[in-house]
């Protein structure tokens, strides 16, 4: 601010309003950012639901049994449904936001947006088959 | 608590951010600061488009960019500062070019340069089609880098000091808080730009009110050549948004009802495919402007919702080019006519564009007040003469821009400290806004009605052509508006960034300039350039090569003089374009 | 077409009230108008008190920004036809204080964006004899988006993250960074970079995207942080080559 003046930045006199705690269902964006920012949560979840099952494999036939009979009853089997659809969300959203932050350019011009985003899903599709490979075969 | 500065530089556009710069560099001791009643950002140098003239190109050369200059201005341009002008222009380009201004380019990484109205050769250097934009921000943001350049950002000038025969500082407003301040310098530069507003139709932004204008001629310097206002021949038909000249010199055409290219038949040369250099589209404004009224006299021109337009037709450039060259004019016209000129012809008129007169200056910047300067489109050195030519502009404010901060700084460093009387000026000048504005009762006239009256005036009168009969009537009718002026009342009466009062002093400084046109425009009596008189229909060398002088008089009216234009090296010709 | 639309414009006189109000006004409907046509008829004819910004009204000079229904809009590009049956509510800039009416302080934003150090910083100039740095249009093209920003603020008031934190130096200064970061002709990445990494810098940005989404000039401010998030990133792991420096 110039030398002199009678004010501050913050002058007491300028009217600063407070931000609501609902500032997020101000507009559409808003929400889907929040809900974004939410999948972190149960991608925590999955993972520790997947470390169960690894704990259960490793403690033999028994553990792995209760294991399993506990995941079919409906509190897990929500609890996975509803994982499942955030880790998609989660995966989606940050295929599509990717593009944004690497930007390629190739003989000068910039790679289109959809490209990139596209090949984190060809190969999403080809991780996910080559490891249905392996497990089903098995 | 006094304010004092170095320099102190009125306005934060183009040509005072290049004039804040060159006394930094010049004397890296010296306190400057740059007061604008808008953040710099926002300064109307952000609006221009097409593009900025520097002789680069290996056929080119300086004496072909003055000649173009002087023959454009229709040889009222002073010959040594056009000399002085298109000398320093490249090396202005350059320097702003080093300061990450981003020019178009070659595909070789060469800056490239485009054909421009009136020139015999491409030397306009352009930023896409956002010139001025970048121009702007790459200045803007180099002055951050400088520690000893302080800034005012929206503070209104209201009075400049004199003391002992120059000038001493200013008195401002800090429009936030509304405390009136005075702010004494060793030097000041006034770079406050043009005045389109006085009138009701024009491409510039609400900001352009003459501010420096009516300040130096209220301290008594003169105003020089403001009959000469230049009409742009394509701005948009209602609300006057710029359609800039680079697209004609990318090759549109300018269509009349009949799709006919018109300009043919006002000696501007023959309908090429491609555009060719001074020729047709591609000819010196005023006659092309010129060319609109007659046919609109003609009945050639389309009527719509409002007023008469013709037609700028770009389609045949194709999208590529367009959005290549042309991106911003494809934004607005689909914005603001929701037309895609890609597939549709734009709807264009003459609107106000640029002031050639202003405060009298000589090749340094200095105006005849000691110690006050000036510089842009304030200020009438004069290389503009009758007629600017497109992208002379935004090379002036740089090459004297960067003289006055120069001169101003030099000046500035032999100065002793402002007297200590110039202290009660500024004293009376804080009584004199409270007791007539903020704190006055009564009152009958409001700040809109009695501008609007001005702008239909000024629109009447001194528009594109003019005669003695409607040019007395109006200095009649605007001495009137400056009575009734003294009756104004506000309904805002708070300090608190009371943009009415602010609108109320732009008004007073409108009225002021608008008398200087008016006058100015009565008394020439010959039509030379953008100022055309139907009773004096032919350009008189033998009494009117000179300036006009518009100084001001006991009772508020200016009163006339004339300064001979200096002639070097190309005697006076006629101007022929098109063959 | 309606003869007329209702305009709630928020009143703030600070010498008179404590609090912000909404005023009601009636103002014509006309096609060809946009939201600051509407402004300017109430300052002109109904209320001359009324205090706002603008100067260009074509979208380049960034004064007139303002929320227009709960959104940052520049008043000069916002129609009026678009806002219909109205009423339009037109609010100053959210998450700046309030000067007065829809006037916003801005000198937060003019601070940050000084320690960003826009500007072209080089070791060694080239001298103005030697002409100008070459910069094909491929380079040319590397950084022209960042420096289309008009500094009108409305990712400011998009961005939750500045609104909950006002130290958050906010897209467009980050953008104006990236700009010249990627300007072939500037040499201070590295500099600039180490300003960004700083508490309040480009790692307070949730990537919520607003900010992109509001620019009237497709600037994509919320690109160019993620772009430095991921430049900051990776050069934070130079010092496990044998051969960088950190």
């Amino acid at each position: 601010m110039s030398p002199g003046t009678q004010y501050t930045p913050y002058h007491p006199k300028w009217y600063r309003s407070r931000m609501s705690v609902w500032w997020w269902l101000q507009n559409r964006s808003y929400v889907y950012f929040v809900l974004r920012e939410l999948t972190s949560v149960f991608v925590g979840l999955c993972a520790l639901l997947l470390l169960w099952h690894l704990r259960a494999l490793v403690q033999g036939p028994e553990a792995h049994a209760y294991f399993l009979a506990q995941m079919r009853r409906p509190f897990f089997v929500a609890l996975n449904g509803v994982g499942l659809l955030f880790i998609l969300f989660h995966t989606i959203t940050w295929f599509n936001l990717t593009p944004k932050a690497m930007v390629v350019r190739v003989g000068g011009k910039r790679v289109p947006d959809w490209t990139i985003a596209g090949l984190n899903y060809v190969a999403w599709v080809l991780l996910s088959v080559a490891v249905a490979v392996v497990l089903l075969r098995g | 608590m006094a304010l004092v500065h170095d320099v102190l530089i009125i306005g934060g556009g183009g040509a005072g951010l290049r004039a804040a710069i060159a006394a930094a560099e010049l004397n890296p001791r010296l306190d400057i600061a740059v007061v604008s009643k808008v953040y710099p950002m926002r300064s109307h140098t952000v609006s221009a488009e097409g593009g900025a003239a520097a002789v680069i190109k290996p056929g080119d050369s300086l004496d072909a960019h003055a000649y173009d200059t002087i023959s454009g201005g229709d040889w009222l341009s002073d010959q040594d500062a056009v000399e002085a002008f298109v000398r320093e222009a490249p090396a202005e380009m350059l320097q702003l070019e080093h300061w990450g201004c981003p020019w178009s380019r070659e595909p070789d990484g060469h800056v490239a340069v485009r054909p421009f109205g009136g020139m015999k050769l491409e030397r306009t250097w352009f930023a896409a089609d956002k010139t001025g934009f970048h121009m702007l921000h790459a200045l803007f943001q180099t002055t951050l880098k400088y520690d000893t350049i302080r800034r005012y950002d929206e503070w209104f000038v209201t009075k400049i000091l004199v003391d002992e025969g120059r000038c001493q500082g200013v008195v401002a407003i800090e429009v936030a808080t509304g405390k009136v301040q005075a702010i004494f310098a060793k030097a000041v530069v006034l770079c406050t730009g043009g005045c389109g507003k006085v009138f009701p139709y024009t491409t510039n932004a609400s900001i352009k009110n003459g501010d420096g204008m009516a300040l130096a001629y209220g301290a008594g310097a003169p105003l020089k050549d403001m009959e000469f206002v230049q009409y742009h021949p394509t701005g948009l038909p209602f609300t006057g948004i710029l359609i800039t000249e680079a697209t004609r010199s990318e090759g549109g055409w300018l269509l009349n009802k009949d799709g006919y290219r018109y300009l043919q038949d006002y000696d501007l040369g023959k309908p090429e495919p491609k555009p060719v250099f001074r020729s047709m589209e591609l000819g010196p404004r005023d006659r092309l402007s010129q060319a609109f009224v007659k046919e609109q006299e003609k009945g050639r021109t389309l009527v719509g919702p409002y007023g008469h337009y013709v037609h700028l037709d770009i389609r045949h450039l194709g999208q590529k080019v367009i959005d290549k060259k042309l991106p911003f004019v494809r934004e607005l016209c689909l914005k603001y006519e929701n037309i895609d000129p890609v597939k549709e012809m734009i709807p264009v008129r003459p609107v106000v564009h640029y002031m050639m007169g202003g405060i009298h200056t000589d090749i340094h910047g200095a105006t005849s007040l000691a110690g006050l300067f000036a510089a842009g489109e304030v200020a009438c050195v004069s290389i503009n003469g009758a007629n600017r030519l497109g992208s002379n502009s935004l090379t002036e404010l740089l090459v004297f821009g960067a003289r006055a901060g120069t001169a101003a700084a030099a000046f500035a460093s032999q100065q002793r400290k402002p007297s200590p009387s110039v202290l009660a000026q500024a004293q009376d000048e804080e009584r004199r806004l409270g007791e007539r504005f903020l704190r006055k009762t009564g009152g009958t006239e409001k700040v809109a009605a009695l501008r609007a009256e001005m702008q239909k005036t000024m629109e009447e009168s001194a528009g594109i052509y003019r005669t003695a009969s409607v040019l007395e009537e109006a200095a009649r009718k605007l001495r009137k508006l400056q009575e009734r002026f003294h009756d104004v009342s506000l309904e805002d009466r708070s300090y608190t960034f009371n943009t009415e009062l602010i609108a109320v002093l732009e008004l007073s400084y409108m009225l002021d300039v608008a008398e200087a046109i008016v006058h100015s425009a009565l008394q020439r009596r010959e039509s030379r350039g953008s100022h055309q008189r139907t009773d004096y229909p032919k350009r008189d060398d033998t009494q009117f090569l000179a300036h006009s002088l518009a100084t001001r008089g006991e009772n508020g009216s200016p009163r006339i003089e004339y300064l001979p234009v200096t002639i070097t090296r190309w005697p006076p010709a006629q101007r022929v374009y098109g063959r | 077409m309606p003869p007329s639309v209702t305009l709630a414009v928020t009143r703030y006189r600070p010498e008179q009230e404590s609090e912000p109000t909404l005023q009601t006004y009636e103002v014509p409907f006309r096609k060809d108008w946009v939201v600051l046509d509407a402004l300017n008829y109430i300052k002109d004819n109904l209320d001359g008190s009324l205090s706002f910004r603008w100067s260009c009204r074509m979208g380049v000079c960034g004064s007139c920004g303002m929320m227009v229904n709960g959104s940052p809009k520049l008043t000069c590009a916002a129609f009026l036809s678009d806002y219909l049956p109205g009423p339009v509510r037109v609010e100053p800039l959210q998450h700046f204080p309030v000067i007065r009416d829809l006037v916003g302080d801005i000198t937060d934003f003019m601070q940050k964006l000084k320690r960003v150090k826009p500007w072209i910083i080089r070791e060694q100039e080239k001298p103005l004899v030697e002409g100008e740095y070459l910069q094909t249009p491929d380079q040319l093209e590397m950084y022209k988006q960042f420096s289309m920003c008009i500094n009108c603020m409305l990712c400011y008031s998009a961005c939750p993250v500045y609104g909950l934190e006002q130290s958050f130096i906010g897209p467009a200064a980050i953008a104006l960074a990236q700009r010249y970061n990627l300007d072939s002709r500037d040499e201070a990445a590295r500099e600039r970079l180490e300003i960004l990494s700083e508490h309040d810098g480009m790692w307070q940005c949730t990537f919520v995207g607003e900010c992109s989404k509001v620019c009237p000039k497709n600037v994509d401010p919320a690109g160019a942080i993620q772009q430095l998030k991921l430049v900051g990133a990776v050069d934070w792991f130079r010092f496990l080559l044998p051969w960088g420096t950190r």
